[in-house]
């Protein structure tokens, strides 16, 4: 169980990228990406938890109590937060898709063009 | 390339790159145990420093103030860049929609649902603005109260038109609020710039660390940041919804 956490972001990572290489439809590419994301939120996360620690919050807790980093949980934020934006903006580029091309197959693009 | 290839192209790069991703990953320290050191300093000293007792918010809105600036400006950009794509494009016309069955009855929206809705206002209302106003205490801020200020919008859409939503957040409200959000984390900024130190240096005063007025800077960002995120998410929801509905005002026929 060592690496078990790393184990799931790896395959979370690789599941997601396939899911796009894919990809019949951009809804569907798009969350695929929200999915390889994530793998970096568990990977972030992973790295900084320390068996025991509690959440690096002082207030019912004394400070020197064993806590996880938060520099990744400031990271995570950091991470969300962004990935987000990223799909509000990339779903708006499909819907502009699907209104030029009346599809949103990336297969049909490319026959569209031809 | 057919879709086959592309999917035998991609299965032999996901194993190579599983490979070094496992190679990689082996390296890192065991699962559970933490060598440090930043992590183990800033829980040690965060309280005593920044009087915030939530550590996180302190590394995002104080000790990494200008990463979170330049994150708070991707957000900006993204949702500029949502309406600027979902606006009327010069070459669309609106069409009036396709009625596929004429004399279909659209189910009111039912009563539990309206009820429930507008119930939760409030305390949705309440619960955002808790959440950003004591980010430097317990775990919230102003991206995660900014998110639940926005479900607030939601419900009121839920529970009544598309109308009643844009009557409760004008559009000039919410672009001002994801403006002025933007530029008042600059502005905070430029405090320590004015006293003499550095940009975003924590130049107000700290107080006693559990009090809601402490930890200097942190809760002015925090603010900034909820207008911002709320406004923005309200943005992001109506041109969403633009998208996809038909609006008619109470008596307009089309």
């Amino acid at each position: 169980m060592r690496f078990f956490p790393y184990i799931v972001a790896a395959w979370l990572m690789l599941v997601g990228l396939y899911g796009i290489a894919t990809s019949r439809n951009l809804v569907h590419a798009i969350t695929c990406l929200s999915v390889a994301q994530s793998s970096t939120y568990i990977l972030l996360l992973s790295v900084g938890f320390e068996r025991g620690g509690t959440a690096p919050i002082f207030l019912d807790v004394p400070v020197g109590t064993k806590a996880v980093d938060p520099v990744v949980g400031a990271l995570t934020l950091t991470d969300v937060v962004v990935g987000a934006t990223v799909s509000a903006l990339l779903l708006a580029l499909a819907v502009q898709a699907y209104k030029h091309h009346g599809s949103l197959d990336p297969e049909h693009f490319r026959r569209h063009q031809d | 390339m057919t879709p086959a290839l592309r999917r035998r192209m991609f299965l032999v790069a996901a194993a190579v790159a599983g490979l070094l991703l496992l190679w990689g990953l082996t390296g890192l320290p065991d699962y559970g145990v933490y060598n440090g050191p930043y992590g183990d300093v800033l829980n040690e000293v965060a309280v005593a420093e920044r009087k915030a007792t939530n550590v996180v918010g302190a590394v995002t809105f104080d000790y990494r103030g200008v990463d979170t600036m330049g994150e708070e400006y991707i957000l900006f950009a993204a949702v500029l860049g949502v309406a600027i794509l979902l606006r009327a494009q010069r070459d669309e016309t609106e069409n009036p929609p396709d009625e596929d069955a004429a004399d279909r009855n659209a189910p009111q929206t039912s009563n539990a649902v309206r009820v429930i809705g507008l119930a939760l206002v409030g305390p949705v209302v309440l619960f955002g603005l808790y959440l950003v106003l004591h980010g430097h205490l317990t775990p919230g801020g102003g991206f995660q109260g900014g998110v639940v200020l926005a479900t607030a919008a939601l419900l009121v859409y839920l529970s009544g038109e598309y109308v009643t939503l844009r009557r409760v957040s004008p559009e000039l409200v919410t672009d001002l609020a994801e403006s002025v959000g933007a530029a008042s984390y600059v502005a905070v900024g430029l405090l320590g710039v004015a006293a003499g130190t550095a940009f975003l240096d924590n130049v107000l005063p700290l107080g006693q660390p559990g009090e809601l007025l402490s930890a200097g800077i942190i809760p002015p960002i925090n603010a900034a940041i909820g207008l911002e995120v709320a406004g923005g998410f309200v943005l992001l929801l109506s041109e969403f919804l633009e998208q996809t509905l038909v609006i008619r005002r109470p008596g307009e026929v089309t």
